[in-house]
């Protein structure tokens, strides 16, 4: 196990490492001037040059690329350009919005889809498989920004029971920042729940039809101890691949529902960084988005370990 | 300035079906708290929408219009202060002399100011402000604003006395301009993340990425002002979510709304007042007067003759809009209407063309920067010059490469921009200025300008300006852009017109 995890964390440095040298590269060569941005057209030659040395524009790659790896590795993710604050600051800011979201978004779907995929999988061909596989198919094909502005219109404008997007800030109590995330959760979580339930049910399925269940029902186990015992243990191995991807998917790509909420999360701040061409975040809101990935991937393999015990020729 | 910064695409969104009862029961199931009535608001609070959430909240640091629709005149004040009709008004200045020659402005300033913190304001902090503006470190984006200053006394510690090098016939306006912010020597490197200033406004809190909370500053001087207690300025940059955030009532106003297309709802509903008003931005399609063929003025002018500047307003901005002839906004003193110097006639277009030696018409390139007026009306001016043989291949970009390659590398044939700083026609007198025309006589009508006092002299020496670059069609000049707001019934003071860009909320109130 210890060998398995060392090799695992040295994968993950190097691709960490990777990442990093691609997301610098990529801003080297993007077009803009981040100062001029700023500034506007009005700008005098001496008062850019003033804010580029400001910036530190002004210096060799190499440098800049030792100074910002350094900077990362000693915990220090620089300064923004535009908003003038520390990036650990924004970061943490907007992550405490798209964490919880993330979370709670995962939450609701791992909810809703386990139960109704192996519903749907143990009355197979029937009523009940037939109408968990229409609303699977539904949530796939909804876009997921415009179920968000039904639910706005419906909940917000129509009963008036939530505002129609927008993040208090924790610090207005758990409450009202908890109750403007369950829009955005149940948006983002519909499309995740349509999708986990399909694998579910077809996890479930494969592992119905294995030996050991047979054996198991054959030695007189009931059907709900075969389900729990022998049937889901198994089936969550694939399930637990998906709800990790999906998790580490949400992180980064919740972008859309954010804009449709005007929630602050961790993807508008990327995006607003692109457009400004404040580089510095970009490249740590990038390098956060690698490294929760990566540590996400790793937690899932470690969880396989511990649904899966036997000893896996540390594959 | 030209710059506005970078903004979302509008989504074409599909409104109106019915939710599946699955979710319903979802929603039920998590226990959904009671209503909470978004709309039982105590009526001394406001909560403002705005497109763009600023980057930080120093005026003398930045150009994002987003930070002066915060500061200004709530949190911060100049010498002198433009208000709602764009007329320069007494600020930290209660009055002001200026010497016959025009070079010497003696500021009177106000007694019992104190900065937010606590600490007093007197002529020291003019200096400050001031020499910090034009200094060698400074990142002002107006530096040019303060370039005429040649020396800032302070005799007493209620008078400044301002000298110029040369006269300035914009020098009160723009030191009413945000830019111009007077900012204490004890807060001015702490500004960006919390501003002290003197205004009426005190910073309270900044939820980064959703809003801006300012308080009443309960220490003003005088007790009249302001009305409200708390004003909020909330950030929301897509059109539908800014759309629905009117509706369920989260935001009193959208003093300049992002996308026109949704003023018709709002129109309709009778909770709400529409309002369109101008600002200082002239829209052009700007053309390459430096690149063969749009140094020759025929081809110029062919291109004025082949656009229909109405259908541009109706198709790009669903008719909001004033047509303009000229690098002049319709409000101002001086303005002459030039509209009629080139009537949509595709036929001479041709004709003009074909003198100038291009009978079977021209490729070009129109790069269009983010904003709605510039991607909607690059197609259909496209599709209008199609008419007259001039082939377009439109290249949409984001403001990052605009700025780089258009402005800044006048790589470029064509563009679309609204150039929105007040009485900027000075930019036709910049040889090196990205649309690379030099006129004598402009340069000349320019110099006495420069020199005119006298408000009448300078209004007609506007007028010749205007008269010259819409003769020598330097740019095809397309309209006034808008300024449309919406804001709830029973709110008023909020400015209808932009005169610089602002959300002065000092007057504001409930009815």
């Amino acid at each position: 196990m210890i060998g398995f995890l060392a090799r695992r964390l040295l994968g993950l440095g190097l691709t960490l490492w990777l990442a990093s040298l691609v997301v610098f590269v990529v801003l080297e060569v993007l077009p803009g001037d981040p100062a001029l941005l700023m500034l506007g057209v009005d700008a005098r030659p001496d008062t850019l040059a003033a804010l580029r040395a400001q910036m530190g524009l002004d210096q060799p790659v190499p440098v800049r690329y030792l100074g910002w790896i350094g900077g990362l590795l000693s915990g220090d993710m620089g300064i923004s350009h535009t908003y003038a604050v520390p990036v650990a600051d924004l970061v943490r800011d907007r992550l405490a919005v798209t964490a919880p979201l993330a979370g709670l978004a995962i939450l609701l779907s791992t909810a809703v889809a386990l139960p109704l995929g192996v519903l749907a999988a143990s009355r197979r061909g029937r009523v009940a498989d037939y109408g968990v596989m229409a609303f699977s198919q539904l949530g796939v094909a909804i876009p997921n920004f415009w179920f968000g502005i039904l639910l706005v219109l419906w909940l917000s404008i129509g009963l008036g029971w939530f505002e129609a997007g927008g993040f208090p800030g924790w610090s207005e109590g758990l409450g009202p920042a908890l109750k403007s995330l369950i829009l955005p959760a149940v948006t983002l979580g519909l499309t995740e729940a349509a999708i986990l339930a399909r694998i579910t049910r077809a996890a479930v399925l494969d592992t119905l039809g294995e030996d050991y269940v047979r054996t198991a029902r054959a030695k007189g186990l009931g059907a709900g101890a075969v389900m729990r015992r022998h049937v889901l243990r198994n089936a969550l191995i694939p399930i637990t691949t998906i709800v990790g991807l999906q998790f580490a998917f949400l992180l980064g790509g919740a972008i859309v529902v954010e804009n449709v909420f005007f929630l602050p999360g961790l993807g508008r701040l990327l995006f607003q960084a692109i457009s400004q061409r404040d580089l510095i975040v970009v490249k740590d809101v990038v390098m956060v988005l690698a490294a929760l990935v990566v540590a996400v991937n790793l937690i899932v393999d470690i969880l396989y370990a511990a649904i899966d015990p036997r000893p896996k020729g540390m594959a | 300035m030209i710059f506005r910064p970078p903004s979302l695409a509008p989504q074409s969104l599909a409104l109106g079906a019915r939710l599946s009862l699955a979710v319903g029961a979802l929603l039920l199931a998590l226990g959904v708290p009671a209503p909470t009535g978004a709309s039982a608001q105590a009526r001394d609070r406001l909560v403002i929408g705005m497109h763009l959430e600023p980057p930080h909240l120093d005026p003398t640091a930045g150009a994002a219009a987003a930070i002066d629709e915060v500061t200004y005149a709530n949190l911060f004040e100049s010498l002198t202060r433009i208000d709602a009709r764009g007329e320069v008004i007494p600020g930290l200045a209660e009055s002001w002399q200026v010497s016959p020659d025009g070079l010497t402005y003696t500021f009177k300033l106000r007694a019992n100011v104190r900065y937010h913190d606590g600490t007093g304001f007197d002529a020291a902090d003019v200096k400050f402000a001031l020499d910090r503006a034009r200094g060698p470190d400074s990142v002002n984006a107006q530096k040019a604003y303060f370039a005429a200053i040649a020396s800032v006394e302070t005799p007493d510690p209620l008078t400044v006395i301002v000298g110029l090098s040369r006269p300035d016939g914009q020098f009160l306006f723009n030191m009413g301009s945000n830019d111009a912010a007077i900012v204490a020597p004890e807060s001015a490197a702490t500004n960006k993340q919390k501003p002290i200033g003197t205004g009426p406004f005190k910073f309270d809190r900044w939820v980064s990425g959703d809003r801006v909370v300012l308080a009443r500053n309960p220490d003003f001087r005088d007790p009249t002002v302001p009305k409200l207690r708390e004003v909020v300025f909330r950030f929301i940059s897509d059109p539908a979510a800014q759309l629905n955030a009117m509706r369920s009532g989260d935001v009193d106003a959208f003093p300049n709304i992002g996308a026109t297309e949704t003023l018709p709802v709002l129109e309709a509903d009778k909770n709400f007042v529409v309002t369109v008003g101008t600002t200082e931005g002239e829209t052009v399609l700007a053309l390459n007067n430096a690149r063969k063929p749009f140094d020759d003025v025929r081809v110029r002018r062919a291109l004025a003759f082949a656009v229909n500047r109405q259908d541009v307003i109706d198709g790009a901005m669903f008719g909001y809009g004033t047509p303009i002839g000229s690098h002049f906004a319709p409000h101002r003193a001086g303005y002459v209407d030039l509209t009629g110097m080139y009537p949509h006639d595709p036929a001479k277009a041709r004709a003009l063309l074909a003198e100038a030696g291009y009978p079977n018409g021209i490729d070009a390139v129109i790069k269009l920067p983010p904003p709605i007026y510039a991607r909607r009306g690059g197609e259909i001016i496209a599709a209008q010059l199609a008419e007259v043989g001039v082939r377009l291949r439109i290249e949409p970009m984001e403001w990052a490469p605009w700025l780089e390659q258009v402005f800044k590398g006048r790589d470029f044939d064509m563009t679309i921009i609204s150039h929105v700083e007040p009485l900027d026609i000075d930019i036709y007198n910049r040889p090196d200025y990205y649309f690379g025309y030099h006129g004598d006589r402009f340069a000349a009508v320019m110099d006495k300008l420069s020199r005119a006092i006298e408000p009448d002299a300078r209004a007609a020496l506007y007028g010749d300006a205007q008269r010259i670059i819409a003769e020598d069609s330097v740019n095809v000049f397309l309209f006034q852009l808008p300024k449309a707001g919406v804001h709830r019934a029973g709110l008023t003071g909020l400015w209808e017109n932009s005169p610089v860009p602002a959300n002065d909320v000092t007057a504001v109130s409930w009815k």
